[in-house]
């Protein structure tokens, strides 16, 4: 193991620790390991059933049934497009559409090849009135459209690229 | 219990009497609500939505989830009911692998019984749920998740009944399916091969893995001797596949059968269970006489010992180190048949019929290998597929006339055969170990003891033998042997003895048993049958029986002895899964 994988686990270690190992916490201590990781490894889930005495295939069904927790890595950026119902009337979709093709992702495959963005589609985001509504990482972007859109990518591309 | 309350169902006054839910109470009435998801053991899940009633001021409701009370006024096959439960059957079907002449679960699907009551005669519906690979990687269980109807009766099960979880539900929506973590093999995980998320599966989703074709390959190979054993609880099962009460007449009929499908020599797994009986009762005496280390576990269920080696590593000390009846019968064979039959070890073929899945798990550990790569035990076969390759070889067996077993290995006594019942075990162990303790001949009058039989799933008793008491449980279903691994580590409870099987009941309940889906009247049935056989044995103890006499002047000279070591006892170790 390298010294970070080592550094998280220490950090996972802590989080079950402060929540007691108690099995009845374990949401909010996946919450808390998918901080860690941008995601929930499966070695980690298997640590953490053990630790919480619980069976790894129940932490896998809580993991599973919630679209907050991801089981594939995520990248640096997340976008969250909200597809609830004002942000689809006032055509979310398209914005969307326009996302996937610049990044040149497809509906199996959401994440770049250089970790760079993971897209997602979110059910609503309750900020119906700046509908269609982006969120890149803490970041909301109001009244988008396609070109707005793909013009927020290209600001993050041109800040990466300067890095 | 007589009672002044009662619920109207259908206009008829029906007592409450303890029901739990108002399915329990309607069904007690004689009246007919089909379910899927419910199993009168589980917790309640409500999923299925087959089992709605209409009740006045309610509107309609799943009488499972329900409570009776007094002066309720409920319907049970309204025409708005009865389409409702058409409906949801249909959109079963609409998501279920149809395949129903080549399933495994033919004749015993639930989901076919409940469609053809109900008379739905199409589905409206597209499938929806996209395609999921059969889980092949236990030895034990076939899972196919197409077939999955979602009812929750193995998760449930498996979770508290046994307290191990090996699977349960993930993702959500259309989705949904049951799977161990990240969809892996339930062969790889903490699966303790018990085969009861199969006897509870309605639809064959879950079934039996089967090893029918290994055996008839066996059978079909002129160069091989092929010799079978079948285990006490087979007698209290297979008959229900004939329609045949569980006698002495099944069994003899079993046996013609075997020797019908070209089985060269059929044994008795009884007799192995008496040598386990000499073997466990002499090394509990040991410690009990020479300061061991106490409780002394019993070690013949295999689902069981996986548990222990999972969870309780620390408690393996307590563990007694027979083999189990099916292995140390494997031992025993690979040592005396070879010169016995003329035949050498590599042309002998071992097939044992038992009524348990974790037995095929058992046959495959390393430490129950004659030679490198050569396992003591060929293959297993459960009664449901005995009972198939009966049917597919064509024999009337309801017509068959009884056959003897063959000898010494077929020898056997009461005191075996009642070990397929939960309490079995000890009752046999005390049959002998009470002899050998005081010196004295038990009176045959007093070979019944009564105070270790029963259906709780933690029996305790305390036997006073000539001044020393010895502390006993007795557990079935593994969430209460989850309890008393953690008493005894907390130092909360004594016990001298514990008795341990994984599968409720005992054996006659094994996963690989003849599919019944009332738990309760097959257990209660069964139990019977094994209890009525010991008390027709003409020998009772497993100390008299002649064959296991002359094992032991011929072979093993002394229990527990050098030979025996080598032969009949192992050890296990901490599993990680």
């Amino acid at each position: 193991m390298t010294g970070q994988t080592d550094a998280k686990l220490e950090q996972v270690c802590k989080i079950i620790e402060k929540h007691h190992s108690d099995g009845s916490k374990l949401i909010p201590i996946l919450q808390e390991i998918q901080e860690v990781y941008r995601y929930l490894p499966e070695e980690v889930i298997d640590f953490t059933a053990r630790k919480l005495k619980i069976p790894a295939a129940q932490v896998y069904g809580v993991a599973t049934f919630y679209s907050h927790f991801a089981l594939t890595p995520k990248g640096k950026y997340l976008v969250k497009v909200c597809n609830g119902t004002a942000c689809h009337v006032k055509k979310s979709i398209p914005v969307l559409n326009a996302i996937v093709e610049k990044l040149k992702l497809s509906e199996g495959k959401m994440t770049t090849d250089d970790m760079l963005f993971t897209v997602e589609t979110v059910s609503c985001l309750g900020a119906c009135g700046l509908a269609p509504v982006m969120v890149i990482n803490e970041d909301v972007h109001g009244m988008m459209t396609p070109t707005k859109a793909v013009a927020e990518i290209d600001k993050i591309l041109a800040e990466e690229a300067a890095k | 219990m007589t009672t002044d309350k009662f619920v109207l169902v259908n206009g008829q006054e029906v007592p409450i009497e303890g029901e739990k839910n108002l399915l329990e109470l309607i069904r007690k009435a004689g009246i007919e609500i089909p379910t899927l998801c419910y199993h009168p053991k589980l917790s309640v899940y409500g999923a299925c939505r087959l089992c709605v009633v209409e009740i006045e001021g309610r509107g309609i409701q799943t009488s499972c989830s329900t409570e009776p009370e007094h002066g309720m006024k409920v319907k049970t096959h309204t025409p708005a009911l009865r389409n409702i439960r058409k409906v949801a059957v249909e959109l079963f079907l609409a998501n279920h692998k149809v395949e129903c002449p080549t399933c495994d679960q033919m004749g015993n699907c639930k989901l076919e019984e409940v469609a053809r009551k109900l008379g739905v005669n199409e589905v409206r519906f597209k499938k929806i749920k996209d395609f999921r690979p059969a889980d092949t990687g236990s030895v034990s269980i076939y899972r196919d998740p197409d077939k999955c109807v979602l009812c929750g009766q193995c998760v449930r099960f498996c979770k508290e009944i046994h307290g191990v979880g090996a699977i349960d539900f993930a993702f959500r929506g259309k989705n949904t399916y049951v799977t161990p973590a990240f969809g892996r093999s339930v062969g790889e995980g903490e699966c303790v091969n018990c085969g009861q998320c199969a006897a509870v599966c309605p639809v064959g989703a879950i079934v039996v893995n089967k090893h029918i074709a290994p055996v008839q390959k066996a059978l079909d190979d002129k160069t091989k001797t092929v010799v079978v054993h079948m285990a006490p609880a087979v007698r209290a099962g297979i008959g229900e596949e004939f329609g045949l009460p569980a006698s002495h007449e099944t069994t003899g009929k079993m046996v013609a059968a075997l020797r019908r499908l070209g089985f060269d020599k059929v044994y008795d797994t009884v007799y192995a269970a008496d040598l386990t009986i000499v073997e466990e009762g002499t090394e509990f005496v040991n410690r009990l006489t020479k300061g061991g280390v106490l409780p002394q576990f019993t070690s013949c269920c295999p689902g069981w010992i996986k548990f222990i080696e999972e969870y309780y590593p620390e408690l393996l000390p307590n563990l007694s180190s027979c083999k189990s009846p099916q292995q140390m019968m494997g031992a025993i064979m690979r040592e005396v048949l070879p010169e016995k039959l003329g035949v050498k070890n590599e042309d002998l073929f071992v097939v044992s019929i038992m009524p348990c899945t974790a037995k095929k798990f058992e046959i495959r550990r390393p430490e129950f290998e004659y030679a490198e790569g050569k396992r003591d035990t060929d293959e297993v076969i459960t009664t449901q597929e005995l009972a198939r390759m009966i049917k597919a070889a064509g024999i009337d067996f309801v017509n068959l006339k009884p056959e003897e077993f063959d000898m010494p290995l077929g020898d056997k006594t009461g005191a075996g055969v009642i070990f397929g019942v939960t309490g079995g075990v000890t009752e046999a162990a005390l049959r002998f170990a009470v002899e050998k303790v005081t010196g004295k001949v038990i009176d045959s009058k007093d070979l019944d003891y009564k105070a270790v039989r029963g259906s709780e799933g933690l029996l305790e008793a305390t036997l006073d033998v000539d001044g020393t008491k010895l502390r006993i449980a007795i557990v079935h279903g593994l969430a209460n042997a989850h309890k008393v691994c953690k008493e005894l580590m907390n130092g909360e409870v004594k016990y001298d003895f514990i008795e341990v099987m994984t599968c409720p009941g005992g054996c006659i309940n094994g996963g690989g048993q003849p599919i019944d889906f009332n738990q309760a009247a097959k257990i209660e049935r069964r139990t019977k049958e094994l209890y009525d056989a010991d008390k027709e044995m003409p020998r009772r103890k497993s100390q008299d029986n002649p064959a296991v006499i002359s094992t032991y002047e011929t072979l093993l000279k002394e229990p527990c002895g050098e030979k025996s070591h080598h032969l009949l006892h192992t050890k296990y170790y901490k599993r990680t899964f």
